[in-house]
Protein backbone atom coordinates (compact mmCIF):
# COMPACT_ATOMS: atom_id res chain seq x y z
CA UNK A 1 0.00 0.00 0.00
CA UNK A 2 2.56 2.30 -0.71
CA UNK A 3 0.59 4.06 -3.49
CA UNK A 4 -1.89 5.81 -1.95
CA UNK A 5 -2.14 8.96 -4.36
CA UNK A 6 -2.37 6.32 -6.96
CA UNK A 7 -4.96 4.13 -5.10
CA UNK A 8 -7.49 7.81 -4.87
CA UNK A 9 -7.14 7.86 -8.48
CA UNK A 10 -8.25 4.20 -8.77
CA UNK A 11 -11.04 4.76 -6.23
CA UNK A 12 -12.52 7.40 -7.79
CA UNK A 13 -12.19 5.86 -11.21
CA UNK A 14 -13.67 2.93 -9.69
CA UNK A 15 -16.64 4.70 -7.39
CA UNK A 16 -17.35 7.25 -10.09
CA UNK A 17 -20.14 5.08 -12.25
CA UNK A 18 -21.99 4.42 -8.96
CA UNK A 19 -21.74 8.28 -8.23
CA UNK A 20 -23.04 8.91 -11.40
CA UNK A 21 -25.86 6.25 -11.26
CA UNK A 22 -27.31 7.42 -7.79
CA UNK A 23 -27.20 10.93 -8.55
CA UNK A 24 -29.40 10.35 -11.44
CA UNK A 25 -31.70 7.52 -9.74
CA UNK A 26 -31.88 9.30 -6.17
CA UNK A 27 -30.41 12.31 -5.51
CA UNK A 28 -31.58 14.06 -8.65
CA UNK A 29 -35.44 12.56 -7.53
CA UNK A 30 -34.88 13.59 -4.30
CA UNK A 31 -34.21 17.05 -4.74
CA UNK A 32 -36.73 17.82 -7.82
CA UNK A 33 -39.03 16.49 -5.15
CA UNK A 34 -38.26 18.68 -2.46
CA UNK A 35 -38.26 21.59 -5.00
CA UNK A 36 -41.83 20.74 -6.40
CA UNK A 37 -42.99 20.52 -3.62
CA UNK A 38 -43.18 24.43 -3.08
CA UNK A 39 -44.87 24.87 -6.79
CA UNK A 40 -47.93 24.37 -8.71
CA UNK A 41 -48.57 23.42 -12.07
CA UNK A 42 -51.28 23.06 -14.26
CA UNK A 43 -53.70 25.72 -15.63
CA UNK A 44 -54.49 29.16 -12.55
CA UNK A 45 -55.88 31.76 -12.61
CA UNK A 46 -53.41 35.07 -12.01
CA UNK A 47 -54.98 38.42 -9.43
CA UNK A 48 -56.21 39.73 -12.96
CA UNK A 49 -58.00 36.76 -14.15
CA UNK A 50 -55.96 35.85 -16.77
CA UNK A 51 -55.17 32.03 -17.08
CA UNK A 52 -51.66 31.38 -16.11
CA UNK A 53 -49.61 28.02 -17.75
CA UNK A 54 -46.65 26.39 -15.88
CA UNK A 55 -45.27 25.85 -12.69
CA UNK A 56 -46.03 28.59 -10.14
CA UNK A 57 -44.25 28.87 -6.69
CA UNK A 58 -46.69 27.95 -4.22
CA UNK A 59 -44.95 28.73 -0.75
CA UNK A 60 -46.31 25.79 1.64
CA UNK A 61 -49.65 25.24 -0.01
CA UNK A 62 -48.56 21.82 -0.97
CA UNK A 63 -48.20 21.17 2.58
CA UNK A 64 -51.58 22.14 3.13
CA UNK A 65 -53.09 18.33 2.78
CA UNK A 66 -49.76 17.10 5.86
CA UNK A 67 -52.39 18.65 7.60
CA UNK A 68 -55.12 17.33 6.26
CA UNK A 69 -57.12 14.08 7.51
CA UNK A 70 -56.07 11.83 4.50
CA UNK A 71 -52.77 12.02 5.46
CA UNK A 72 -52.66 11.77 9.21
CA UNK A 73 -55.03 8.91 8.26
CA UNK A 74 -52.24 7.60 6.08
CA UNK A 75 -49.29 8.64 8.58
CA UNK A 76 -51.38 6.60 11.41
CA UNK A 77 -51.79 3.22 9.38
CA UNK A 78 -48.23 3.23 8.44
CA UNK A 79 -46.51 4.33 11.94
CA UNK A 80 -49.43 1.42 13.24
CA UNK A 81 -48.33 -1.41 10.98
CA UNK A 82 -44.69 -0.57 11.57
CA UNK A 83 -45.19 -0.81 15.34
CA UNK A 84 -47.02 -4.04 15.35
CA UNK A 85 -45.25 -5.90 12.50
CA UNK A 86 -41.86 -5.02 13.42
CA UNK A 87 -42.81 -6.06 17.19
CA UNK A 88 -44.41 -9.20 16.27
CA UNK A 89 -41.36 -10.30 13.70
CA UNK A 90 -38.91 -9.46 16.19
CA UNK A 91 -40.37 -11.84 18.56
CA UNK A 92 -41.67 -14.62 16.21
CA UNK A 93 -38.17 -14.13 14.76
CA UNK A 94 -36.27 -14.71 18.03
CA UNK A 95 -38.48 -17.96 18.77
CA UNK A 96 -37.75 -18.98 15.56
CA UNK A 97 -34.37 -18.20 15.63
CA UNK A 98 -33.92 -20.17 18.96
CA UNK A 99 -35.66 -23.03 17.85
CA UNK A 100 -33.65 -22.96 14.52
CA UNK A 101 -29.98 -23.07 17.02
CA UNK A 102 -30.92 -26.13 18.16
CA UNK A 103 -31.68 -27.76 14.96
CA UNK A 104 -29.24 -30.64 13.51
CA UNK A 105 -31.28 -33.11 11.75
CA UNK A 106 -33.04 -31.59 9.15
CA UNK A 107 -31.64 -28.26 9.11
CA UNK A 108 -31.44 -28.10 5.35
CA UNK A 109 -34.82 -28.54 5.27
CA UNK A 110 -35.76 -26.18 8.02
CA UNK A 111 -33.75 -23.52 6.08
CA UNK A 112 -35.24 -24.00 2.88
CA UNK A 113 -38.94 -23.72 4.04
CA UNK A 114 -37.63 -20.53 5.77
CA UNK A 115 -36.67 -18.82 2.47
CA UNK A 116 -40.09 -19.62 0.52
CA UNK A 117 -41.80 -16.92 2.29
CA UNK A 118 -39.05 -14.56 1.93
CA UNK A 119 -38.54 -15.69 -1.75
CA UNK A 120 -42.38 -15.22 -2.50
CA UNK A 121 -42.80 -11.59 -4.56
CA UNK A 122 -45.14 -9.38 -2.00
CA UNK A 123 -47.53 -8.73 -4.73
CA UNK A 124 -47.90 -12.41 -4.22
CA UNK A 125 -48.25 -12.65 -1.13
CA UNK A 126 -50.32 -10.18 -1.24
CA UNK A 127 -53.10 -12.05 -3.79
CA UNK A 128 -52.03 -15.10 -1.72
CA UNK A 129 -53.66 -13.36 1.66
CA UNK A 130 -56.27 -12.21 -0.20
CA UNK A 131 -57.67 -15.53 -1.21
CA UNK A 132 -56.68 -17.10 2.07
CA UNK A 133 -59.10 -14.08 3.15
CA UNK A 134 -62.06 -14.20 1.43
CA UNK A 135 -65.40 -13.75 2.78
CA UNK A 136 -65.87 -17.62 1.41
CA UNK A 137 -62.18 -18.45 2.15
CA UNK A 138 -60.30 -20.74 4.15
CA UNK A 139 -59.12 -18.33 7.16
CA UNK A 140 -63.57 -17.85 7.92
CA UNK A 141 -63.87 -21.52 7.58
CA UNK A 142 -61.42 -22.63 10.10
CA UNK A 143 -62.34 -19.83 12.44
CA UNK A 144 -65.70 -20.27 12.09
CA UNK A 145 -66.09 -16.33 11.13
CA UNK A 146 -67.57 -14.33 8.49
CA UNK A 147 -65.62 -11.74 8.44
CA UNK A 148 -65.06 -9.20 5.37
CA UNK A 149 -61.45 -9.27 5.84
CA UNK A 150 -60.19 -7.78 2.49
CA UNK A 151 -62.84 -5.04 2.50
CA UNK A 152 -61.63 -1.76 3.70
CA UNK A 153 -62.61 -1.56 7.40
CA UNK A 154 -61.00 -2.85 10.52
CA UNK A 155 -60.28 -6.49 10.29
CA UNK A 156 -57.71 -5.64 6.44
CA UNK A 157 -55.40 -3.71 8.61
CA UNK A 158 -55.09 -7.04 11.09
CA UNK A 159 -55.10 -9.26 7.32
CA UNK A 160 -52.24 -6.90 6.42
CA UNK A 161 -50.46 -7.09 9.34
CA UNK A 162 -51.02 -11.38 9.23
CA UNK A 163 -49.62 -11.32 5.89
CA UNK A 164 -46.26 -8.99 6.25
CA UNK A 165 -45.13 -11.25 9.54
CA UNK A 166 -46.28 -14.41 7.71
CA UNK A 167 -43.72 -13.10 4.99
CA UNK A 168 -40.81 -11.43 7.41
CA UNK A 169 -40.63 -13.14 10.97
CA UNK A 170 -38.24 -15.69 9.07
CA UNK A 171 -36.25 -13.25 7.35
CA UNK A 172 -35.30 -11.75 11.12
CA UNK A 173 -35.38 -15.23 12.39
CA UNK A 174 -32.40 -15.94 10.02
CA UNK A 175 -30.46 -12.71 10.76
CA UNK A 176 -31.08 -13.21 14.61
CA UNK A 177 -29.63 -17.13 13.84
CA UNK A 178 -26.32 -15.65 12.39
CA UNK A 179 -26.21 -13.29 15.47
CA UNK A 180 -26.47 -16.33 17.80
CA UNK A 181 -24.42 -18.34 15.67
CA UNK A 182 -21.10 -16.29 16.80
CA UNK A 183 -22.06 -16.68 20.40
CA UNK A 184 -19.17 -19.27 21.71
CA UNK A 185 -20.96 -22.31 23.36
CA UNK A 186 -18.64 -22.43 26.20
CA UNK A 187 -20.07 -19.13 27.35
CA UNK A 188 -23.22 -21.20 27.64
CA UNK A 189 -21.49 -24.38 29.11
CA UNK A 190 -20.08 -21.84 31.67
CA UNK A 191 -23.58 -21.01 32.56
CA UNK A 192 -24.60 -23.73 33.11
CA UNK A 193 -22.04 -25.02 35.25
CA UNK A 194 -22.78 -22.13 37.49
CA UNK A 195 -26.05 -22.58 37.63
CA UNK A 196 -28.00 -20.36 35.71
CA UNK A 197 -31.42 -21.50 34.52
CA UNK A 198 -32.66 -21.30 30.91
CA UNK A 199 -34.24 -18.29 30.92
CA UNK A 200 -31.58 -16.93 32.91
CA UNK A 201 -29.49 -17.96 30.12
CA UNK A 202 -31.63 -15.87 27.40
CA UNK A 203 -32.05 -13.02 29.15
CA UNK A 204 -28.05 -12.45 30.44
CA UNK A 205 -26.37 -13.98 27.86
CA UNK A 206 -28.45 -14.61 24.39
CA UNK A 207 -30.25 -11.36 24.31
CA UNK A 208 -27.03 -8.93 25.38
CA UNK A 209 -24.64 -10.88 22.90
CA UNK A 210 -27.57 -10.78 20.22
CA UNK A 211 -28.63 -7.29 20.50
CA UNK A 212 -26.21 -5.50 17.96
CA UNK A 213 -27.45 -8.11 15.11
CA UNK A 214 -30.90 -7.97 16.22
CA UNK A 215 -30.69 -4.15 16.51
CA UNK A 216 -29.70 -4.00 12.67
CA UNK A 217 -32.17 -6.35 11.43
CA UNK A 218 -35.04 -3.77 13.50
CA UNK A 219 -33.62 -0.74 12.08
CA UNK A 220 -33.56 -2.55 8.51
CA UNK A 221 -37.37 -3.92 8.96
CA UNK A 222 -38.08 -0.34 10.72
CA UNK A 223 -36.99 1.46 7.29
CA UNK A 224 -38.95 -0.90 5.10
CA UNK A 225 -42.17 -0.97 7.16
CA UNK A 226 -42.28 2.94 6.88
CA UNK A 227 -42.09 2.89 3.13
CA UNK A 228 -44.82 0.00 2.72
CA UNK A 229 -46.59 -0.09 -0.28
CA UNK A 230 -47.11 -3.22 -2.15
CA UNK A 231 -48.83 -5.34 0.02
CA UNK A 232 -51.92 -3.23 1.00
CA UNK A 233 -52.64 -1.93 -2.47
CA UNK A 234 -52.66 -6.02 -3.36
CA UNK A 235 -54.31 -7.37 -0.61
CA UNK A 236 -57.38 -4.91 0.18
CA UNK A 237 -56.74 -2.26 -2.61
CA UNK A 238 -55.46 0.99 -3.73
CA UNK A 239 -57.38 4.23 -2.09
CA UNK A 240 -58.75 2.37 0.91
CA UNK A 241 -59.08 4.32 3.58
CA UNK A 242 -58.43 1.45 6.19
CA UNK A 243 -54.88 0.68 4.99
CA UNK A 244 -54.05 2.74 3.10
CA UNK A 245 -49.93 3.86 3.87
CA UNK A 246 -48.40 6.93 3.19
CA UNK A 247 -46.65 5.37 0.26
CA UNK A 248 -49.72 4.70 -0.99
CA UNK A 249 -51.14 8.10 -0.61
CA UNK A 250 -48.39 9.92 -2.32
CA UNK A 251 -48.15 7.37 -5.45
CA UNK A 252 -52.11 8.31 -6.02
CA UNK A 253 -51.66 11.40 -5.69
CA UNK A 254 -47.99 11.28 -8.57
CA UNK A 255 -50.32 8.77 -10.84
CA UNK A 256 -53.26 11.71 -10.76
CA UNK A 257 -50.73 14.32 -12.19
CA UNK A 258 -51.02 16.07 -8.46
CA UNK A 259 -47.14 16.03 -8.81
CA UNK A 260 -47.30 19.40 -6.22
CA UNK A 261 -48.97 17.48 -3.38
CA UNK A 262 -47.57 14.58 -4.23
CA UNK A 263 -43.74 16.03 -3.82
CA UNK A 264 -45.08 16.96 -0.53
CA UNK A 265 -46.45 14.39 0.95
CA UNK A 266 -43.17 12.47 -0.59
CA UNK A 267 -40.38 15.01 1.14
CA UNK A 268 -42.91 14.61 4.40
CA UNK A 269 -42.19 11.10 4.36
CA UNK A 270 -38.54 11.05 3.39
CA UNK A 271 -38.40 13.36 6.86
CA UNK A 272 -40.16 11.10 8.88
CA UNK A 273 -38.06 8.10 8.08
CA UNK A 274 -34.81 9.77 8.80
CA UNK A 275 -35.96 11.06 12.45
CA UNK A 276 -36.94 7.25 12.76
CA UNK A 277 -33.89 6.76 11.44
CA UNK A 278 -31.53 9.15 13.13
CA UNK A 279 -33.51 8.43 17.21
CA UNK A 280 -32.73 4.84 16.73
CA UNK A 281 -29.10 5.28 15.86
CA UNK A 282 -28.92 8.17 18.68
CA UNK A 283 -30.81 6.17 21.21
CA UNK A 284 -29.67 2.79 20.29
CA UNK A 285 -26.41 4.11 18.34
CA UNK A 286 -23.60 2.70 21.29
CA UNK A 287 -24.52 -0.88 20.72
CA UNK A 288 -24.22 -0.67 16.67
CA UNK A 289 -21.16 1.32 16.77
CA UNK A 290 -20.25 -0.83 19.29
CA UNK A 291 -20.75 -3.50 17.17
CA UNK A 292 -19.04 -1.80 14.34
CA UNK A 293 -16.22 -1.57 16.26
CA UNK A 294 -16.04 -4.96 17.27
CA UNK A 295 -15.80 -5.77 13.73
CA UNK A 296 -13.20 -3.60 12.54
CA UNK A 297 -11.50 -5.39 15.08
CA UNK A 298 -12.13 -8.76 14.03
CA UNK A 299 -11.20 -7.62 11.03
CA UNK A 300 -7.75 -6.15 11.69
CA UNK A 301 -6.46 -9.49 13.43
CA UNK A 302 -7.30 -11.31 10.73
CA UNK A 303 -6.03 -9.01 8.00
CA UNK B 1 -38.93 -33.18 21.78
CA UNK B 2 -39.83 -29.87 22.43
CA UNK B 3 -37.29 -28.23 19.73
CA UNK B 4 -38.82 -31.11 17.14
CA UNK B 5 -42.03 -29.54 17.72
CA UNK B 6 -40.49 -26.25 17.28
CA UNK B 7 -38.85 -27.23 14.35
CA UNK B 8 -42.56 -28.54 12.48
CA UNK B 9 -44.29 -25.65 13.96
CA UNK B 10 -42.05 -22.65 12.14
CA UNK B 11 -41.78 -25.24 8.67
CA UNK B 12 -46.03 -25.11 9.02
CA UNK B 13 -45.89 -21.46 9.22
CA UNK B 14 -43.65 -21.13 6.35
CA UNK B 15 -45.32 -23.67 3.78
CA UNK B 16 -49.13 -24.13 4.24
CA UNK B 17 -50.06 -20.36 3.15
CA UNK B 18 -47.95 -21.23 -0.13
CA UNK B 19 -49.49 -24.41 -0.17
CA UNK B 20 -52.95 -23.70 -0.26
CA UNK B 21 -52.27 -20.83 -2.77
CA UNK B 22 -50.87 -24.00 -4.89
CA UNK B 23 -53.68 -26.75 -3.60
CA UNK B 24 -55.84 -23.82 -4.91
CA UNK B 25 -54.73 -23.47 -8.20
CA UNK B 26 -54.95 -27.04 -9.44
CA UNK B 27 -58.72 -27.16 -8.50
CA UNK B 28 -61.45 -26.49 -11.25
CA UNK B 29 -63.14 -23.04 -11.19
CA UNK B 30 -66.25 -24.42 -9.85
CA UNK B 31 -64.90 -26.27 -6.91
CA UNK B 32 -62.58 -22.88 -6.11
CA UNK B 33 -64.13 -22.80 -2.70
CA UNK B 34 -63.70 -25.78 -1.67
CA UNK B 35 -61.47 -26.57 1.85
CA UNK B 36 -60.10 -30.13 1.16
CA UNK B 37 -56.49 -30.56 1.84
CA UNK B 38 -55.87 -31.48 -1.99
CA UNK B 39 -57.86 -30.61 -5.01
CA UNK B 40 -60.97 -33.21 -6.18
CA UNK B 41 -60.61 -33.87 -9.04
CA UNK B 42 -57.00 -32.30 -10.21
CA UNK B 43 -57.09 -29.67 -12.58
CA UNK B 44 -55.41 -27.66 -15.16
CA UNK B 45 -57.95 -25.39 -15.83
CA UNK B 46 -56.66 -22.08 -13.97
CA UNK B 47 -52.92 -22.70 -15.66
CA UNK B 48 -54.74 -22.89 -19.12
CA UNK B 49 -56.71 -19.43 -18.15
CA UNK B 50 -53.59 -18.34 -17.20
CA UNK B 51 -51.82 -18.72 -21.08
CA UNK B 52 -55.04 -17.59 -22.60
CA UNK B 53 -55.00 -15.36 -25.30
CA UNK B 54 -55.64 -11.69 -23.77
CA UNK B 55 -54.24 -12.52 -19.93
CA UNK B 56 -50.56 -11.48 -21.44
CA UNK B 57 -48.74 -13.38 -18.89
CA UNK B 58 -46.27 -15.42 -20.89
CA UNK B 59 -45.34 -11.69 -22.46
CA UNK B 60 -45.24 -10.67 -18.62
CA UNK B 61 -42.54 -13.31 -17.75
CA UNK B 62 -40.53 -12.12 -19.90
CA UNK B 63 -40.97 -8.53 -19.23
CA UNK B 64 -39.92 -9.31 -15.68
CA UNK B 65 -37.14 -11.55 -17.10
CA UNK B 66 -35.41 -8.83 -19.16
CA UNK B 67 -35.82 -6.29 -16.55
CA UNK B 68 -34.31 -8.01 -13.32
CA UNK B 69 -31.96 -9.49 -15.84
CA UNK B 70 -30.88 -6.22 -17.43
CA UNK B 71 -30.65 -4.55 -14.05
CA UNK B 72 -28.82 -7.24 -12.33
CA UNK B 73 -26.04 -7.06 -14.82
CA UNK B 74 -25.60 -3.52 -15.13
CA UNK B 75 -25.79 -3.00 -11.46
CA UNK B 76 -23.35 -5.99 -10.42
CA UNK B 77 -21.02 -4.83 -13.21
CA UNK B 78 -21.30 -0.99 -11.36
CA UNK B 79 -21.43 -2.04 -8.15
CA UNK B 80 -18.36 -4.38 -8.70
CA UNK B 81 -15.87 -1.97 -9.42
CA UNK B 82 -17.49 0.28 -6.27
CA UNK B 83 -17.16 -2.65 -3.64
CA UNK B 84 -13.55 -3.36 -4.55
CA UNK B 85 -12.98 0.39 -3.80
CA UNK B 86 -14.66 0.35 -0.84
CA UNK B 87 -13.51 -2.58 0.39
CA UNK B 88 -9.86 -2.20 -0.63
CA UNK B 89 -8.45 0.85 -1.68
CA UNK B 90 -6.95 3.13 0.79
CA UNK B 91 -8.54 7.13 0.17
CA UNK B 92 -10.52 9.87 1.93
CA UNK B 93 -14.01 9.88 2.68
CA UNK B 94 -14.66 6.37 1.91
CA UNK B 95 -17.08 6.19 5.32
CA UNK B 96 -18.84 9.39 3.68
CA UNK B 97 -19.64 6.96 0.67
CA UNK B 98 -20.25 3.40 2.97
CA UNK B 99 -22.85 5.62 4.85
CA UNK B 100 -24.26 7.49 1.93
CA UNK B 101 -24.84 4.17 0.03
CA UNK B 102 -26.63 2.48 3.28
CA UNK B 103 -28.68 5.85 3.58
CA UNK B 104 -29.64 5.75 0.22
CA UNK B 105 -31.27 2.14 0.54
CA UNK B 106 -33.49 3.22 3.23
CA UNK B 107 -35.08 5.75 0.63
CA UNK B 108 -38.68 5.47 0.05
CA UNK B 109 -39.69 4.63 -3.07
CA UNK B 110 -42.62 6.31 -3.10
CA UNK B 111 -40.78 9.83 -3.00
CA UNK B 112 -37.82 8.69 -5.68
CA UNK B 113 -40.99 7.98 -8.26
CA UNK B 114 -42.59 11.33 -8.41
CA UNK B 115 -40.04 13.23 -10.30
CA UNK B 116 -38.84 10.47 -12.15
CA UNK B 117 -42.62 9.83 -13.24
CA UNK B 118 -43.07 13.55 -14.16
CA UNK B 119 -39.67 13.20 -15.92
CA UNK B 120 -40.00 9.99 -18.04
CA UNK B 121 -43.57 11.32 -19.37
CA UNK B 122 -41.74 14.56 -20.68
CA UNK B 123 -38.52 11.94 -22.30
CA UNK B 124 -41.38 9.56 -23.78
CA UNK B 125 -40.15 6.67 -21.62
CA UNK B 126 -43.57 5.74 -20.19
CA UNK B 127 -44.35 1.62 -21.42
CA UNK B 128 -40.74 1.31 -21.32
CA UNK B 129 -38.24 -1.20 -20.20
CA UNK B 130 -35.48 1.38 -19.22
CA UNK B 131 -38.15 3.56 -17.14
CA UNK B 132 -38.04 0.39 -14.88
CA UNK B 133 -34.87 -0.46 -14.78
CA UNK B 134 -33.02 3.14 -14.25
CA UNK B 135 -35.29 3.55 -11.20
CA UNK B 136 -34.48 -0.25 -10.08
CA UNK B 137 -30.97 0.71 -9.66
CA UNK B 138 -31.55 2.86 -6.68
CA UNK B 139 -32.36 -0.54 -4.65
CA UNK B 140 -30.70 -2.44 -6.75
CA UNK B 141 -27.03 -0.71 -6.66
CA UNK B 142 -27.01 -0.62 -2.56
CA UNK B 143 -27.57 -4.07 -2.29
CA UNK B 144 -24.90 -4.87 -4.56
CA UNK B 145 -22.19 -2.95 -3.18
CA UNK B 146 -23.49 -4.25 0.61
CA UNK B 147 -22.71 -7.15 0.32
CA UNK B 148 -19.53 -7.14 -1.97
CA UNK B 149 -17.64 -5.03 -0.02
CA UNK B 150 -18.37 -7.31 2.56
CA UNK B 151 -17.25 -10.19 0.83
CA UNK B 152 -14.36 -8.68 -0.78
CA UNK B 153 -12.79 -7.56 3.01
CA UNK B 154 -12.86 -11.42 3.54
CA UNK B 155 -10.55 -12.14 0.61
CA UNK B 156 -6.94 -12.22 1.94
CA UNK B 157 -4.37 -9.45 0.94
CA UNK B 158 -1.66 -11.49 0.21
CA UNK B 159 -2.96 -12.56 -3.26
CA UNK B 160 -3.19 -9.11 -4.73
CA UNK B 161 -0.30 -7.93 -3.26
CA UNK B 162 1.63 -10.85 -4.95
CA UNK B 163 0.13 -9.77 -8.36
CA UNK B 164 1.47 -6.19 -7.98
CA UNK B 165 5.07 -7.13 -6.98
CA UNK B 166 4.79 -8.95 -10.12
CA UNK B 167 4.21 -6.11 -12.11
CA UNK B 168 0.43 -5.79 -12.21
CA UNK B 169 -1.49 -2.71 -11.80
CA UNK B 170 -3.68 -2.18 -9.08
CA UNK B 171 -6.86 -2.39 -11.96
CA UNK B 172 -5.27 -5.49 -13.54
CA UNK B 173 -5.02 -6.81 -10.10
CA UNK B 174 -8.61 -6.22 -9.29
CA UNK B 175 -9.73 -7.99 -12.52
CA UNK B 176 -7.23 -10.81 -13.01
CA UNK B 177 -6.86 -11.86 -9.30
CA UNK B 178 -9.99 -10.21 -7.49
CA UNK B 179 -12.65 -10.51 -9.71
CA UNK B 180 -12.03 -14.73 -10.21
CA UNK B 181 -11.57 -14.83 -6.50
CA UNK B 182 -14.28 -12.73 -5.70
CA UNK B 183 -17.43 -15.01 -8.18
CA UNK B 184 -18.45 -16.81 -5.41
CA UNK B 185 -19.84 -13.20 -3.80
CA UNK B 186 -20.84 -12.14 -7.19
CA UNK B 187 -23.18 -14.79 -7.49
CA UNK B 188 -24.90 -14.99 -4.32
CA UNK B 189 -25.27 -11.10 -4.65
CA UNK B 190 -26.46 -12.00 -8.23
CA UNK B 191 -29.03 -13.89 -7.00
CA UNK B 192 -30.19 -11.31 -4.32
CA UNK B 193 -30.54 -8.69 -6.60
CA UNK B 194 -32.37 -10.68 -9.17
CA UNK B 195 -35.04 -11.43 -6.47
CA UNK B 196 -35.42 -7.97 -4.84
CA UNK B 197 -35.76 -7.22 -8.60
CA UNK B 198 -38.31 -9.63 -10.35
CA UNK B 199 -39.85 -8.59 -6.40
CA UNK B 200 -40.40 -5.14 -7.63
CA UNK B 201 -43.70 -3.53 -7.63
CA UNK B 202 -43.96 0.24 -6.99
CA UNK B 203 -41.93 1.71 -10.08
CA UNK B 204 -43.16 -1.02 -12.29
CA UNK B 205 -46.91 -0.09 -11.48
CA UNK B 206 -46.34 3.62 -11.71
CA UNK B 207 -44.17 3.73 -14.92
CA UNK B 208 -46.30 1.19 -17.32
CA UNK B 209 -49.66 0.90 -18.12
CA UNK B 210 -49.61 -0.97 -21.17
CA UNK B 211 -50.09 -4.54 -20.63
CA UNK B 212 -47.73 -5.36 -23.15
CA UNK B 213 -44.55 -3.94 -21.42
CA UNK B 214 -45.66 -4.74 -17.76
CA UNK B 215 -43.63 -7.20 -15.45
CA UNK B 216 -45.53 -10.41 -13.78
CA UNK B 217 -45.74 -9.27 -10.48
CA UNK B 218 -48.02 -6.08 -11.44
CA UNK B 219 -49.89 -8.12 -14.32
CA UNK B 220 -51.00 -10.68 -11.96
CA UNK B 221 -52.29 -8.17 -9.73
CA UNK B 222 -54.30 -6.32 -12.70
CA UNK B 223 -56.04 -9.88 -13.72
CA UNK B 224 -59.82 -9.58 -14.21
CA UNK B 225 -62.45 -12.19 -14.65
CA UNK B 226 -65.24 -12.09 -17.08
CA UNK B 227 -67.50 -10.21 -15.12
CA UNK B 228 -65.26 -7.10 -13.91
CA UNK B 229 -65.48 -7.04 -10.36
CA UNK B 230 -65.44 -11.18 -10.51
CA UNK B 231 -61.65 -12.16 -8.85
CA UNK B 232 -60.63 -14.78 -10.95
CA UNK B 233 -58.48 -16.24 -7.66
CA UNK B 234 -57.65 -19.58 -9.58
CA UNK B 235 -56.19 -18.04 -12.38
CA UNK B 236 -54.04 -15.74 -9.92
CA UNK B 237 -52.85 -18.67 -7.62
CA UNK B 238 -51.65 -20.52 -10.55
CA UNK B 239 -49.76 -17.51 -11.88
CA UNK B 240 -48.61 -16.46 -8.27
CA UNK B 241 -47.03 -20.11 -8.17
CA UNK B 242 -45.34 -19.78 -11.82
CA UNK B 243 -44.02 -16.19 -11.06
CA UNK B 244 -42.82 -17.93 -7.55
CA UNK B 245 -41.47 -21.06 -8.47
CA UNK B 246 -38.09 -19.72 -10.31
CA UNK B 247 -37.49 -18.12 -6.83
CA UNK B 248 -38.26 -20.96 -4.85
CA UNK B 249 -36.02 -23.31 -7.05
CA UNK B 250 -33.01 -20.67 -6.78
CA UNK B 251 -33.58 -21.23 -2.78
CA UNK B 252 -33.57 -24.32 -2.94
CA UNK B 253 -30.33 -25.21 -4.83
CA UNK B 254 -29.06 -22.11 -3.13
CA UNK B 255 -30.29 -21.95 -0.15
CA UNK B 256 -26.94 -21.36 2.00
CA UNK B 257 -25.13 -19.31 -0.39
CA UNK B 258 -28.17 -16.93 -0.07
CA UNK B 259 -28.61 -17.19 3.68
CA UNK B 260 -24.93 -16.10 3.89
CA UNK B 261 -25.41 -13.43 1.75
CA UNK B 262 -28.30 -11.81 3.57
CA UNK B 263 -26.70 -12.01 6.99
CA UNK B 264 -23.57 -10.72 5.91
CA UNK B 265 -25.71 -8.04 4.12
CA UNK B 266 -27.73 -6.92 6.47
CA UNK B 267 -25.39 -7.49 9.32
CA UNK B 268 -21.84 -6.38 8.52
Amino acid sequence: MSRPRGQSWLAAAMLSPTMIVLALVVFYPLVAAMRESFYTSGQTLDADGFVVEGERFAGLANYAGVAGERFLNAALNTTLFTVVTVGLEVVLGVAMALVMQRAFRGRAILRASILVPWAVPTAVAGLMWKWIFQADGVANALLGTEILWTADGPWAKLAVVVADVWKTAPFVGLLVLAGLQIIPSEVYEAARVDGASAGQRFRRITLPLVKPALLVAVLFRLMDALRVFDLPYVLVGPRKHSVETLSGLIWDEATRVHYGPASAYGTALFVYIAVIAFVFVKLLGADLLSDVRQRRKEARDVG
Amino acid sequence: MWGRAGMIGIALYCLVPFYWMVVSSFRRTSDIYEISPLPSPWSLESYDAVFAEGMGFGRSLVNSLVVAGTTTAVTLVIGTLAAYALARLRFRGKNVILALVIAVSMFPGALLIVPLLKLFTSIGWINSYQAMIVPSMSFALPLTIWNLTTFFRQLPYDLEQAAMIDGCTPFAAFRRVMVPLAAPGIFTTAILAFIATWNEFIIAVTMVNDQDVQTATVRIAQFTGAAKFDTPFGTQMAAGVLVTIPLVLMVLFFQRRIVSGLTAGALK
